[in-house]
């Protein structure tokens, strides 16, 4: 092990997660915190976010992602004990919190924290993943480094483009390219409904007269040394293409928006439980993991759909990891949520008893006027999408212990076409 | 500029051509190793499978078998020599049911009768105990512990370098376009100019009857046999142990198992004969591949799966590797229809090669300063002691470019005095892009990088060489801001 330094909290990547849960726990009195960016700025995903939408919930005004970025920059500065280290890499992370870190700068260096705050966020997924036949030609971007490409370094991809994925990163990625004089073909999405906001669907597609084709996918790539084109096809209730009603859409770049992914490899690493609904860690009411003094927030604990809430639930977080240092959170009792019907996962997944808890929840599939249940507790919900978040604030009295579980799903609804 | 001369001009940088290059290296000779891609090992041997077969497969008597078995007896010693990605795992053949046990048994015979040592056929419980993950279907196998894996472009990458700083040099982005007999040699021309040289080796994959063509020689008739892998995340690690085979078909050795050296596990390659040479994936190739690995393993998920890829075997008319020389001339050798095992084989066939040039007059003198040792440095398989040491020799090896794998700047920039142009070329010597993220993250840092030491615009690095640019161009508000500040300066 290289030479250690002793400090309070490390904070793993300065993301809005990261940022929100490190500023969190210095308010709430946290001295020595290092707060870790593999990047050479703060703010992750958000200084290449350059369209706004982001603040409406947390700040109550819109600001596009680098303003956003910036108010919590500004908050980082005023605490002297708060260290920021950008182009640091953690190489290894023990689960008695030793974090190893390599940077240009300083080399190797290990921090024995008494706490640890993970906010890796999440990577995309790639087009290997969800195995896209054809050849394997230059022009084929995932929708996330594109957006860096153009945003960050100022270059253009190409002339023509297709996007698989309606996801709020293709929708916006599919307007952007539109304004850059790029001829976005058409948005392909393989579910028969998008994943992205809805006001995202009207501000990036509609308003450009750009084509969304549901229950479609790429079936094949074309083009030996650059994308020549794709072959697009609709799907089957089972997602199998119909290869005969099929048609090529010529493009020099393909734009994949297919699905991000929680990175990880760190949490593995020290041997957190993950969550298979959400691929982030297990967390409690505190999102203190199965580890103890290793916490999880943001998207490496689940994906969300507004850095909002990702900045809440984070600010959470980091005062959690305040108390556990101070020896305030003593193990509790827990019980675990358990997915009902039409419920894909929920965040937290274990809830401390006597705790008030606010849930992440996300639906399997659309649906309309269904009650949400959650122990004793239910509201009722309009419209029901797998793309939108359904919030729901647990409070004490709506558990029954007895059960020793915390049951959620979605009842009574019935399912649109 | 004057015409190069050389002593002998190998054609293809894939294996064979590469790993005869270094075996030539070692004596006092002018070489010149050509390559029409923009990098080496581009071509055939870039989508090997990345299997060191113990030469069980193949039928006595034939080259095939003496070069595959004599080449997988020269891995452990050049790989400790050039460095490269290599482990002795073993393979193991398996029968599905009582009637393939015989046929295994037979293979076995074959084997022996190679010269493969150390065979032995296992029972269902033996097989179960050295591979758990193995279908419980399998009733029987065949263990062949000389054999092996490795990372094929590595190799190829590993022996080139090794050649060039032996003295070899080396042309990429060559392609041979007319070949004409003179007086103690040849002209060759090409695409750069023209080149003197007095043997030729035609090791030209699937361009090696096009090549041979270009002399007059119509003896190598070729086509291309297509190949699909898909490779798996590295989480899969330990799955198999071994490279599991099938029993082998008429025209192939069947989908295999392979647990690459890396820690992925990577399954395939389909066999198929195709009239237009392209590298696309199938979804009837994934269905194939897919069907017959879970018959072998049947724990395999798709949504472990990271990339797919296809490659293209060179393969000849004659059942067997063809390399000799030319019917019209002794000093041109051709060295064709180079397919399975011919990774294996490369080190042996570039030996066979250098007996027959001596045959045809070749002088060779060993160099007394030939080094048979190159080294390259990879951050992650040091420890924190030496990597701590390399980052206060160079603070670049401290920037990490590629978070899933680890790879810092220092050997992105160490790839590119290495020999890479392209993103490619950066991948495949440093794994950055190459697994999970799939470039999502390095890909704008690799083009950075890839311009300021190549000291080219961003908008001219390709992914693999021109026409395959990464980049049309800058934003329209970035190309007004430079031409603003043009002003401001004029």
């Amino acid at each position: 092990m290289p030479k250690t330094k002793a400090v309070d909290l490390v904070v793993v990547g300065a993301g809005p997660a990261g940022m929100a849960a490190a500023v969190a726990a210095a308010e709430a009195g946290v001295e020595k915190i290092i707060l870790l960016e593999r990047q050479a700025e703060l703010g992750g995903i958000l200084p290449q976010c350059i369209h706004n939408g982001f603040g409406l919930r947390y700040f109550k005004e819109e600001l596009t992602g680098p303003e956003y970025a910036h108010r919590f920059v500004q908050e980082l500065k005023k605490h002297p004990g708060l260290k920021v280290k950008t182009e640091t890499m953690v190489v290894t992370i023990t689960p008695d919190r030793k974090v190893v870190t390599t940077s240009a700068t300083e080399g190797l260096v290990c921090y024995q924290a008494g706490a640890v705050i993970l906010a890796m966020g999440c990577r995309e997924r790639p087009r290997g993943a969800i195995n896209i036949p054809g050849t394997r030609p230059a022009g084929i971007y995932t929708a996330g480094s594109l957006q860096y490409l153009m945003n960050i370094e100022g270059f253009l991809p190409g002339r023509s483009a297709v996007i698989l994925g309606s996801g709020d990163i293709g929708l916006i990625m599919a307007r952007r390219l539109t304004l850059e004089g790029v001829r976005v073909k058409a948005v392909l999405e393989l579910m028969p409904y998008s994943n992205g906001l809805n006001r995202n669907i009207v501000q990036c597609l509609e308003d450009f007269q750009i084509p969304l084709y549901l229950s479609h996918t790429v079936t094949e790539i074309f083009g030996e040394k650059r994308v020549e084109k794709v072959r697009v096809a609709p799907v089957d209730k089972d997602f199998k293409p119909i290869a005969e009603k099929g048609f090529d859409l010529s493009c020099d770049t393909l734009v994949l928006s297919v699905g991000l992914i929680p990175e990880n490899e760190l949490s593995l690493q020290i041997g957190v439980e993950l969550d298979p609904a959400t691929g982030g860690p297990v967390v409690d009411s505190f999102y203190q993991t199965t580890v103890e003094g290793i916490f999880a927030c943001g998207n490496v604990a689940l994906v969300h759909d507004l850095v909002d809430d990702v900045s809440t639930e984070s600010a959470l977080a980091g005062r959690a990891a305040a108390a556990y240092l101070k020896g305030e959170i003593k193990t509790k009792r827990w019980l675990p949520v358990k997915a009902g019907r039409n419920i894909r996962s929920i965040v937290p997944q274990r809830i401390v008893v006597g705790q008030t808890t606010p849930l992440y929840i996300r639906a399997r599939y659309p649906e309309r006027n269904a009650t949400l249940h959650v122990g004793d507790g239910q509201t009722k919900q309009q419209v029901v999408s797998p793309g939108e978040t359904i919030y729901y604030t647990l409070k004490p009295e709506d558990i029954r212990t007895a059960d020793g579980w915390v049951e959620v799903s979605l009842e009574g609804g019935r399912v649109h076409d | 500029m004057s015409i190069p001369e050389v002593d002998v001009l190998v054609i293809g940088a894939g294996v064979v051509g590469a790993a005869l290059i270094r075996e030539l290296s070692r004596y006092e000779l002018d070489l010149l190793l050509v390559e029409k891609e923009v990098d080496v090992s581009f071509g055939t041997s870039k989508a090997n499978s990345g299997i060191v077969h113990s030469g069980v497969h193949d039928r006595p008597g034939t080259l095939k078998a003496q070069l595959a078995v004599r080449g997988c007896q020269l891995f452990p010693e050049l790989a400790a020599q050039l460095g490269f990605l290599y482990k002795q795992n073993g393979a193991v053949v398996v029968a599905r049911s009582r009637e393939e046990l015989a046929e295994l048994e037979k293979l076995a015979v074959n084997g022996r009768a190679n010269g493969v040592k150390g065979l032995s056929l296992l029972n269902q419980e033996e097989l179960r105990r050295l591979e758990p993950n193995l279908s419980p279907e399998l009733v029987g196998g065949l263990l062949a512990p000389s054999g092996g894996i490795v990372v094929p472009f590595d190799l190829v990458f590993a022996l080139t370098e090794n050649a060039v700083s032996n003295g070899a040099k080396l042309m990429v982005n060559t392609e041979v376009q007319a070949i004409n007999p003179e007086q103690g040699g040849f002209f060759v021309r090409t695409n750069q100019g023209g080149i003197r040289a007095k043997f030729i080796v035609n090791a030209a994959g699937l361009g090696g009857s096009e090549v041979a063509a270009m002399l007059g020689d119509d003896s190598i008739q070729l086509y291309a046999r297509k190949g699909e892998e898909y490779l798996f995340d590295r989480k899969l690690e330990g799955l198999v142990h071994r490279t599991v085979f099938p029993l082998p078909s008429q025209v192939s050795k069947g989908i295999l198992v392979i647990p690459t050296v890396e820690g992925n596990i990577m399954i395939g390659p389909t066999a198929q004969r195709v009239e237009t040479p392209d590298l696309s994936t199938s979804l009837a190739g994934w269905q194939e591949i897919y069907g017959e690995a879970r018959r072998l393993v049947p724990t395999l998920q798709p949504n472990d799966l990271i990339t797919a890829f296809s490659g293209l075997r060179a393969v000849g008319t004659t059942g067997d590797f063809m390399i000799a020389p030319s019917t019209l001339s002794p000093r041109f050798i051709n060295a064709a229809g180079i397919e399975s095992p011919g990774l294996t084989a490369a080190p042996a066939i570039a030996e066979y090669i250098v007996e027959l040039l001596k045959e045809s007059g070749l002088g060779l003198r060993r160099k007394q300063n030939f080094n048979p040792i190159r080294s390259v440095v990879r951050l992650r398989d040091l420890d924190f002691q030496a990597q701590a040491e390399l980052m206060q020799k160079d603070a670049a090896y401290g920037q990490i470019v590629c978070r899933c794998e680890m790879v810092s700047a220092g050997e992105i920039r160490d790839a590119v005095r290495r020999g890479a142009t392209t993103l490619d070329g950066i991948k495949l010597r440093t794994r950055s892009g190459m697994v999970r993220c799939q470039g999502g993250f390095c890909t704008p840092k690799i083009i950075r990088l890839l311009s300021e030491e190549l000291g080219l615009p961003p908008e001219q690095i390709s992914k693999n060489g021109p026409g395959s640019e990464l980049l049309l161009g800058r934003l329209r508000a970035v190309q007004e801001e430079g031409r603003k500040e043009e002003q401001l300066h004029a």
